[in-house]
């Protein structure tokens, strides 16, 4: 029998804020290795903008919502950096675990079928459901039954 | 300039490459969401909420590799492949990406199919192939799933960034005078350092999950080991 995810869930929910919150305020500000490969040619100064030279980030034009609330990982009007850059990072954990898991969730195979799979041997129960939903039935036994050899 | 920026920006890959990528991004997600809809039940979906969101929080986390002035961040294929599998692996890679660009202003729009290309699509991809691979000659052991996770991460990182490479020879906004080897040499250089990274930061991740909770890994229950459990027919299978 599997035990429900949740409480993995919320714990890991946790870890991520915590990253997002706290420890992006110590992450590198050098370009990453795809805007230094496309620096290469060019001379920057120590605020890594371009100074001259010629090289392919100079191509680079404005995003188009630039002017988000939330762009380059920040809240417009918010001076504090540290809590700039933190608050931003734990409204995106919270609005990508919202996108991600609200999709999923939608997406997911559906019916008592699985949740009877479960929580009890594969029986009657799956094999009434196997006909509204062949292809999601017929993968439900199939994972209740590598939970259960496990 | 945006120096916040991760992924690619406005500008850097001409339109119609842009658009021919997000044509192909488009069908390769659909096909993902019909593949992956096998996999998400009830057990899986949160999970994959998770993954996404977690995958968006380190992404955050730029670490410096051993070249001065050049940072890495993880780009999360290989773990999104290894605990929710690979086609719901890559659609958490493409929610990050999305919300990154819509909200974040980070990576065009514009070219949202180019970095979902090479992160969600040909990073997840390149991952999975090796954690099948891997995971079914190395021992069940936390230091065999943790090799499977630091090779596979490694690898997809460094495939992601020569996938850049080809979009930028189709459709690159500099002429590199015929250098484009110098381009792939540079990319390759600099993502071999964050797969380093990108390997680290995965394994640790996959080994602890497995350790609290090895039913939610989803590659330890889908790929089983050398000599597979025989498939036992249902009863009332013939119905």
């Amino acid at each position: 029998m599997s035990k429900r995810p949740w409480g993995f869930v919320v714990g890991g929910l946790l870890v991520a804020l915590l990253l997002a919150g706290v420890v992006s305020n110590y992450a590198s500000a050098h370009p990453d290795g795809l805007d230094s490969s496309l620096l290469k040619g060019c001379t920057v100064n120590a605020e890594d903008e371009i100074t001259g030279g010629s090289c392919p980030a100079q191509q680079a034009q404005d995003h188009e919502l630039a002017d988000s609330p939330l762009a380059d990982y920040g809240i417009r009007g918010v001076d504090n950096e540290f809590l700039s850059t933190g608050l931003s990072g734990v409204l995106g954990v919270l609005l990508t675990f919202a996108v991600g898991g609200g999709v999923f969730w939608l997406l997911r195979r559906r019916g008592p079928a699985q949740r009877a799979g479960h929580a009890t041997a594969a029986g009657p129960a799956g094999d009434g459901r196997a006909g509204d939903d062949p292809v999601g039935g017929g993968r439900g036994d199939d994972a209740s039954r590598v939970t259960n050899s496990r | 300039m945006e120096t916040l920026a991760m992924h690619i920006s406005n500008g850097i890959v001409n339109g119609p490459v842009a658009a021919l990528f997000a044509v192909l991004a488009l069908a390769v997600l659909a096909l993902c969401v019909l593949r992956g809809r096998r996999d998400l039940d009830d057990r899986l979906a949160p999970m994959a909420g998770l993954v996404a969101a977690f995958i968006f929080a380190v992404q955050m986390l730029n670490f410096p590799i051993f070249t001065a002035g050049v940072s890495g961040h993880l780009l999360g294929g290989a773990l999104a492949a290894m605990l929710v599998g690979p086609w719901v692996g890559a659609l958490c890679v493409a929610v990050v990406l999305v919300v990154q660009a819509l909200v974040f202003g980070d990576g065009g729009v514009a070219m949202l199919g180019l970095n979902i290309s090479n992160m969600a699509v040909l990073g997840t991809a390149a991952a999975y192939l090796l954690i099948t691979l891997l995971l079914r000659v190395l021992p069940r052991t936390p230091a065999g799933l943790g090799v499977t996770a630091f090779v596979s991460a490694l690898v997809s990182v460094v495939v992601a960034s020569q996938g850049f490479v080809l979009q930028y020879w189709l459709g690159g906004t500099t002429d590199l005078g015929g250098n484009l080897a110098g381009l792939a040499g540079t990319m390759a250089g600099a993502h071999l350092l964050i797969g380093i990274g990108e390997g680290l930061i995965t394994a640790t991740t996959v080994v602890t999950v497995a350790k609290v909770r090895p039913d939610l890994v989803y590659a330890l229950r889908a790929l089983k080991p050398a000599a597979p459990a025989p498939v036992v027919p249902v009863a009332g299978g013939a119905r």
